[in-house]
Parts: structure tokens; C-alpha cells; sequence
């Protein structure tokens, strides 16, 4: 696998105590109708335990009768681990879509050390849906992993 | 003649029935069973067809639908209309939580004898004369509405002649009464945010579903445990039939049969994502209508079962 250049100093400055960092790539997608992906990012502790959103990126200023969080569902693994009992907007968790790029999450300062799987879902209207999952180690592991359609590499780092 | 308006409830209560009584299968399918956001909808297709869940058949009357709200009161359907092959409706979900929406049916039918004669009570009659098999004449409500009764015995054309559409309509001197009485359930599950158990309580009156995995939270790597009551208490031995719908696009049609354990659960592993028909039917002797022999149940869902 491609090594990945981290870019991640200016995040790692500004939150010295975060307990690592999940950068998420979206990919620039050649189709005839593109809109960008509802994503979801999301821990859970390897022995099993429920599931901890980091962030969620979703229509959120779609409102009227069919407001952007209608399409959450769309997120399945996400929502039916823990999604479905969030309310949004989340505050520090929920945030407006994204456009193809690589962006850098930090992980909440209160995460408690030890093993999870982190989770990386991507759903997009008239267009596919694709999860990522990895083991990380929190708070000194690395690893990293890569999705293959609506998801380009997945990493996690101190 | 009585009043028009039990004799059409009767009728409701026997087109719902067919479930368990002939091979076709009646069944309820949800656009949707998982929504999120808010003022979301769900619209229901209704039929009554061999392969699920291609209406090819009968469509499902909607005048016995119900809708248990998330809170355990009652909603209601919108936009029912009946097309040739399937009925359809529509139902708002304007509150968080897991919704029910089906029909629950009872019916007694039987005979007895009058003066020697051979009479029966709330059978569901087969198509008139001339009418083709599945035709028109099958599906309409005029046919279960026709009038029948000891005081005429209905239209010239109604076989069998000597029929009274109710246990109540059962004449004084009646004789040799055998009755039969078949409770039957149809829901379907559709939950807005977090799954809710208010409308899966049991009620404890005839087979009901029990699950221990909601059936709104199904996942299709991930074995479901169901459970059946009867009368609320675990029903062992009973044979469940699953269905995965879209026959048409593979050549098996990978319907499984399990059987309750002593504590009424089966555990489903699931072959493939998709929606599922579940069927479960039972007899027994313990009916709560004088007379009645014998009771026949029977339970049936719809299932969406995600990929993982």
C-alpha cells in the first residue's frame, strides 16, 4: 500500500491533547451526477460496547419537508449502531458535507485508552455506499487502511 | 336484515383471512421499516400473491388495516387505494419509535343443521358462478357483503345457498353446531430513530410474535431470535416458514422452515440482505367461542433484513 504523507502538525498543535487523529479521504469520483457523500466516523471498542460517534457530516442546512437528516439512515452501520440515538445537529460531532479532499479529525480528549475498531462510512445520493473499518489503539497506535470506491485511505495516528 | 355495518365488518374479517387458508400468501410491504429525520412517511404495498412479493394476484383489502402508534395509541392510514393486483397505503410517522401496522382478525365459521338441513356460518365462499377463477368477482367486497340469511337464502346465484354470515346469525333450534374460530395477525414494523417495544408487548389472546431481536434492528450477519406465544405463553413446536422475497431473480426459492424450542424461539441465520415473509400457523382446541372445537392461528410479518 501507497505510504500516505500526514499533514497533521497544524491539528496535532492546536489540540495537543487529543487522544489521536482519524484523517479520512473522500474521493474525487468521475460520474455524471455527483453530489458529495454523508460520512460518518464512529468508534467502538474491540470487546464489543456501544459505539462512539467522532463526527458526522450530513445536509445540514436542508430543511422544509424533507430536511437533510432523512437521509441518515443512509448511513446504515453507522445508524444502527449508534446513530439512531444521537439528536442532531450534534454539537461537536455533526458538520456540513465535504468536498473530495483529505481532512484530519481529532479524536475527544476524554476517549478512554484501549482497543476499538474505527469505523469510516460513506453514503452518497444516486451513488454508492462503502464502509471502513481498522483497529486502533488509543491513545499511541497507528494504522491505517483504504476504501475502494466512495472512500479513498483511512488513518488513524497519535 | 340486519344493520349493513357488522355484516361488512364480517366481510373485512374474512377477506383478511387467507393467509393461512389457501396456498397464496397474503402479504404487507413497507417502502421503509428504518427512517430517520423528521416527518417521514412509509407507504405500504397490501397483496395477496404465490411469489413475494410480486402482486400478481389479489390486492389486500385496507379496510381492516390498523396503526399502533410508537406510544401504543392508535394512528391511522392515509391515501388507501385498490389497484387490480395490490392495494396501497400510506401512513404518517410523526412520532419517534417503532410503529405496527397490520390487521388482526377474527372469525368463527362452521355448520349446523336446521330442520334437517345443512347450513353453514361464516365461511368465505368461492367466486360466483361464471366468475373466472381470480377474477373480478373474487377480489370485490360485494362478494362476501352479499346478503345471506335463514330468512332468504341470499342471491340466486350464492352457493351454497343455505349460509348465515355470523355466530350470531345462527337461528334458535339449530342443531349439530360445529364452529371453528381463526384469529389472525398481519404487522408490519416500521421504526422512526431508536427502536421501541410498546407495540410488541403481547396482548396474550391467540399466536403472537415474541421477538428477542426487534425486528427493526436486523442485520443480515447478525442470527435473530423470534419468539411465539400462544394465549401469552411460549409455544414450542411450531413450524415457522421464512421467505426472501425476489424469486424472480434467482432459481431457488430459498424459503427456510424452522421449529420453535420448548421456550417458542427459533433462531434465524439469514441467507441474504432483503425483505423476508414470515408465516407461522397453529391449532388447537382451546377457543374462547361456545361450540368452537377447534382454533386456528396464524401469525405473519414482513421482514427487512439490511446487509451489514
Amino acid at each position: 500500500m501507497r505510504t500516505t504523507p500526514f499533514l497533521l502538525l497544524g491539528s496535532a498543535i492546536a489540540t495537543p491533547a487529543a487522544a489521536g487523529t482519524v484523517t479520512v479521504t473522500i474521493p474525487r469520483l468521475n460520474v455524471a451526477e455527483y453530489h458529495r457523500p454523508y460520512v460518518a466516523v464512529w468508534l467502538e471498542p474491540e470487546g464489543g460496547g456501544p459505539a462512539r460517534t467522532i463526527a458526522v457530516w450530513y445536509d445540514i442546512k436542508k430543511g422544509g419537508n424533507e430536511p437533510g437528516t432523512k437521509w441518515l439512515s443512509d448511513l446504515r452501520a453507522w445508524w444502527r449502531k449508534g446513530g439512531r440515538s444521537l439528536k442532531m445537529p450534534a454539537d461537536g460531532v455533526s458538520g456540513a458535507t465535504r468536498a473530495p479532499g483529505r481532512y484530519t479529525i481529532p479524536l475527544p480528549r476524554d476517549l478512554r485508552p484501549g482497543n476499538y475498531i474505527l469505523n469510516v462510512e460513506a453514503a452518497r445520493e444516486t451513488g454508492g455506499r462503502e464502509l471502513v473499518s481498522l483497529p486502533v489503539a488509543v491513545p499511541n497506535g497507528s494504522g491505517k487502511a483504504s476504501g475502494r470506491t466512495e472512500l479513498g485511505p483511512v488513518s488513524f495516528s497519535r | 336484515m340486519k344493520s349493513l355495518a357488522p355484516r361488512l365488518l364480517a366481510a373485512v374479517a374474512l377477506l383478511a383471512i387467507p393467509a393461512g387458508a389457501s396456498a397464496h400468501r397474503q402479504w404487507l410491504l413497507p417502502s421503509v421499516t428504518t427512517v430517520s429525520g423528521t416527518d417521514s412517511w412509509v407507504t405500504v404495498d397490501a397483496a395477496v400473491s404465490n411469489d413475494l412479493f410480486d402482486p400478481d394476484h389479489m390486492p389486500m383489502p385496507t379496510g381492516g388495516i390498523k396503526v399502533t402508534q410508537p406510544d401504543g395509541s392508535a394512528g391511522e392510514i392515509r391515501n388507501a387505494a385498490q389497484g387490480r393486483y395490490r392495494s396501497t397505503f400510506d401512513v404518517q410517522l410523526d412520532k419517534p419509535g417503532t410503529w405496527k401496522i397490520g390487521t388482526f382478525a377474527t372469525n368463527v365459521s362452521g355448520t349446523f343443521k336446521l330442520n334437517g338441513e345443512d347450513w353453514t356460518v361464516g365461511r368465505r365462499r368461492g367466486p360466483p358462478p361464471g366468475a373466472g377463477a381470480g377474477g373480478p368477482g373474487a377480489a370485490g367486497p360485494a362478494m362476501a357483503g352479499r346478503p345471506a340469511g335463514p330468512g332468504g337464502p341470499g342471491a340466486p346465484n350464492a352457493a351454497p345457498a343455505r349460509s348465515v354470515a355470523t355466530v350470531a346469525d345462527i337461528p334458535a333450534g339449530a342443531t349439530d353446531i360445529k364452529l371453528s374460530e381463526s384469529i389472525s395477525r398481519n404487522e408490519i414494523f416500521v421504526t422512526v430513530g431508536e427502536p421501541t417495544d410498546t407495540v410488541l408487548r403481547p396482548t396474550g389472546k391467540g399466536l403472537e410474535f415474541d421477538p428477542q431481536t426487534h425486528p427493526d434492528d436486523l442485520v443480515a450477519d447478525e442470527p435473530a431470535k423470534f419468539r411465539f406465544l400462544i394465549d401469552g405463553k411460549p409455544a414450542p413446536g411450531l413450524k415457522v416458514t421464512l421467505v426472501p422475497g425476489g424469486k424472480r431473480f434467482r432459481d431457488e426459492e430459498g424459503a427456510q422452515e424452522l421449529t420453535t424450542g420448548a421456550d417458542g424461539m427459533i433462531e434465524v441465520k439469514w441467507a441474504m440482505p432483503g425483505m423476508y415473509w414470515l408465516n407461522v400457523t397453529a391449532t388447537d382446541a382451546r377457543s374462547s367461542t361456545a361450540n368452537a372445537g377447534e382454533r386456528r392461528m396464524s401469525y405473519t410479518t414482513t421482514l427487512e433484513v439490511p446487509a451489514p
